[in-house]
């Protein structure tokens, strides 16, 4: 049963204990279902870590050794298990540290609950120590932010927190508590939200849009699935394949939406984007009828919006109202949770096998495979390629793993050559492309999933951003595998130079220390591997490792990642070296 | 047709809760459109608030905006509108010091064709306040200016809709969710 106050619904809680705020926290965190949470303590956050002290049986809490670290490690943990991330930081530099995370959850769609310590509020203003803005910083970077000043509204704040965080389009919320309201007492019930009157989470999908939404697709002769992450976050795995198998349509994925359906489904015809597969990209622009499904047309994925797909009509599925016609115009919109609107267009569809077009993907997916795949997965050259890295690890774990990505040419390699099977295995910064993401985030997925075997691929630029959190690998003995995929550069920026830049080189040259002696002080188990005959058994080591293993690949240095759409040119312009 | 630029109207109703206008504010901010005026009050329901902001963009810009404005969770509904397709005013205070009433009589001839009203007199300076287009303040300041005036102020925009808003259904239907 519902209640319903001033502006919000909530479910009927008990009766009342009298405890402090900082109690209700933590009590309010178990009621939401937190088993873990991230973080650092610190002076305006003291209360608070007391109280995880004494509920420590009940609720786990993980120290990173950065704030950042913690924000990524509660990305991670959410990304691969759709339940919502909570980050733990203090006041001042223990907030603005968890910014980066809390912007890259934004832009990503993640959802995460950080909790930060302020100032005493009769201090709030008057540039106390550690006293920093952090709602003001972080409303631009949040789906919702609150600072809470009195121990009473504890309770109702977290779970709109964690009500907003988790429903509709996800995203990060970020509570700010005073010390006063930690330290204060107050009447405690919980009650979960589930409504306020200004939030739709989940916009009414009008039956009309699927219809003629349904007739496009129907009439279509040449169609393109492009779906994005809105299928897992919508949980509509099932009903996209269902879909695609039932239509014949070729589906192509975004970065985020990456093994929404596994990579060896026949109508699965690879990634769109900068580095995506040269068929989907090319092939974008002579569809007929563009179906875009849970994404959002980023800048990354559609090239120059002026050539995009112009001769197609587009169809855009989207929880998100404001996401259509935001880059792309649509002819069909179709608003509403992807899983429905999904169910509702799948009995509309036509049975269908589109065998001529699909033939068009498999013929540029083999002259792809000549100029591009089979140089990078099996290499005649004598250096190591970050292909055949990704091509070893998908044989040893058979596509089970999760593989965490971190930013640059690393990243479009393990995206472009991860074998998925399972949903919620690619997990990587995309829109915000933050370096230092895998590793805190490899971290997160792990606790999260220690079932699945989690793999993180990182360059060796990324590793170095937030290399501290290998004390986090080790304090925990999370079982996570770190691969590094180093050439001694900041890779992706170097293939820019080269190419734009006539090989100005402008500090990208890494002078890399011993990775190997570095893993080893946190007591890792560690390889470097330096031959490609070594490669093999070293991967297949650290795969059957049931500890963390830190395995150090010193692959070519001037490789480059193709295919390439250069930044301002149209998706069909896509280079093939 | 969408692309050219005019003067909108955008309106929106919100939750009354500190930092909704920093929220707001930086959407504009981070499209670099520039705010003409902004003006906040309670609306016609207790409790929700409603900013009235006037900008000058592309009704392809006004849409998106609108779009990012009701994403925001404490935002009840926004709207943008035409000059046409509202009823909007702004109003003003003039502050001129008092020996003018008495030494410039055209001053007095100014304030009773004008419709400005004289909110207060005193010895040393009297108040002016008009409510009207911007072109009526505007030629009213000129007029004023040439006897020099003490302070001058203008508010912001406030428009109502020739349209019908329904705030108050949604509200309603929520509530009978």
């Amino acid at each position: 049963m519902n209640t319903q106050t001033a502006n919000n619904t909530h479910e009927v809680a008990q009766e009342t204990i009298r405890i402090t705020g900082s109690e209700a926290i933590i009590r309010c965190l178990l009621a939401e279902g937190v088993d873990i949470l991230y973080g650092y303590p610190g002076g305006a956050i003291m209360p608070v870590y007391d109280e995880l002290y004494k509920f420590r049986n009940e609720i786990h809490h993980v120290l990173t050794r950065h704030e950042q670290g913690a924000a990524h490690a509660a990305q991670g943990y959410a990304r691969i298990s759709g339940r919502v991330g909570v980050a733990i930081a203090t006041s001042g530099p223990g907030a603005t540290n968890l910014i980066t995370g809390i912007a890259d959850a934004q832009i990503d769609s993640t959802p995460i609950v950080c909790i930060t310590g302020q100032v005493a509020s009769h201090l709030l203003g008057s540039d106390a120590f550690q006293e920093t803005d952090i709602v003001g910083i972080s409303t631009p970077v949040t789906k919702w932010n609150h600072q809470i000043t009195k121990s009473e509204d504890i309770p109702s704040i977290i779970a709109k927190a964690f009500y907003i965080a988790r429903s509709g389009r996800p995203g990060p919320v970020l509570i700010d508590i005073t010390k006063d309201a930690q330290f204060g007492e107050l009447d405690f019930k919980y009650e979960k939200c589930t409504g306020i009157r200004s939030y739709i989470p989940i916009p009414k999908t009008n039956p009309e849009a699927v219809l003629a939404a349904a007739e496009l697709i129907n009439n279509a002769k040449k169609p393109l699935i492009v779906w994005g992450q809105g299928v897992i976050l919508g949980k509509a795995e099932n009903e996209l394949k269902a879909i695609v198998e039932k239509t014949g349509i070729p589906a192509a994925w975004t970065i985020l939406g990456a093994s929404a359906l596994p990579t060896s489904h026949p109508l699965n015809v690879g990634m769109v984007g900068m580095h995506g597969n040269y068929a989907p990209n090319k092939l974008t622009n002579e569809c007929d009828v563009l179906i875009a499904i849970g994404m959002r047309f980023d800048d990354r994925v559609t090239g120059n919006l002026s050539t995009y797909a112009k001769q197609a009509k587009i169809v855009h599925f989207d929880i998100d109202p404001s996401e259509i016609d935001k880059n792309v115009k649509t002819d069909v919109a179709v608003i509403g949770n992807s899983k429905d609107s999904l169910a509702k267009l799948l009995p509309l569809l036509n049975e269908n096998n589109h065998a001529a077009w699909l033939q068009e993907f498999h013929d540029l997916y083999h002259i792809e495979f000549e100029k591009v795949i089979k140089h990078d997965l099996s290499p005649t050259k004598e250096g190591l390629t970050m292909g055949e890295v990704i091509k070893q690890i998908n044989t040893e774990t058979n596509g089970h793993a999760a593989i965490v990505s971190d930013v640059g040419q690393h990243q479009m390699i393990a995206c472009r050559y991860a074998q998925f099977t399972t949903t919620k295995s690619n997990i990587t910064s995309g829109g915000l492309g933050t370096m230092g993401f895998a590793l805190p985030a490899a971290i997160g997925a792990k606790m999260a999933a220690p079932d699945r075997e989690v793999v993180a691929i990182i360059g060796d630029g990324g590793f170095q951003m937030n290399i501290q959190e290998l004390g986090t690998i080790f304090q925990q003995k999370a079982a996570v595998k770190v691969v590094v995929l180093n050439n001694e550069f900041l890779g992706m920026v170097r293939q820019w130079q080269q190419l734009f830049f006539d090989k100005r080189y402008a500090s990208t040259e890494m002078t890399n220390p011993d990775f190997i002696a570095i893993a080893k002080g946190y007591y890792m188990n560690a390889k470097r591997v330096t031959k490609r005959e070594e490669l093999a058994g070293a991967i297949k080591e650290m795969i059957a490792s049931k500890e963390a293993y830190f395995l150090e690949v010193c692959v070519e240095k001037e490789d480059n990642v193709f295919p390439m759409i250069p930044s301002g040119a149209s998706v069909s312009d896509i280079r093939l070296e | 047709m969408d692309q050219d630029i005019k003067t909108f109207t955008i309106s929106i109703y919100t939750e009354n809760n500190i930092g909704l206008l920093n929220r707001v504010s930086a959407i504009f901010q981070r499209r670099h459109i520039n705010i003409e005026s902004l003006t906040t009050s309670q609306s016609e329901i207790d409790g929700v608030n409603r900013f009235v902001i006037v900008v000058n963009i592309t009704e392809a810009q006004a849409k998106k905006i609108v779009g990012q404005f009701e994403k925001q969770v404490e935002v009840i509904k926004a709207y943008y509108h035409t000059d046409e397709q509202t009823i909007f005013t702004e109003s003003c205070m003039f502050k001129i010091k008092s020996a003018l009433l008495f030494e410039e009589p055209q001053i007095q001839n100014i304030i009773k064709e004008s419709n400005t009203r004289i909110v207060t007199v005193n010895k040393e300076f009297f108040v002016l306040e008009k409510s009207g287009r911007r072109n009526e303040i505007e030629s009213l300041r000129r007029d004023l200016n040439v006897f020099g005036i003490m302070q001058f102020v203008r508010s912001g925009r406030i428009a109502v809709t020739k349209d019908e808003m329904k705030i108050s259904e949604m509200l309603v239907a929520f509530n009978n969710q």
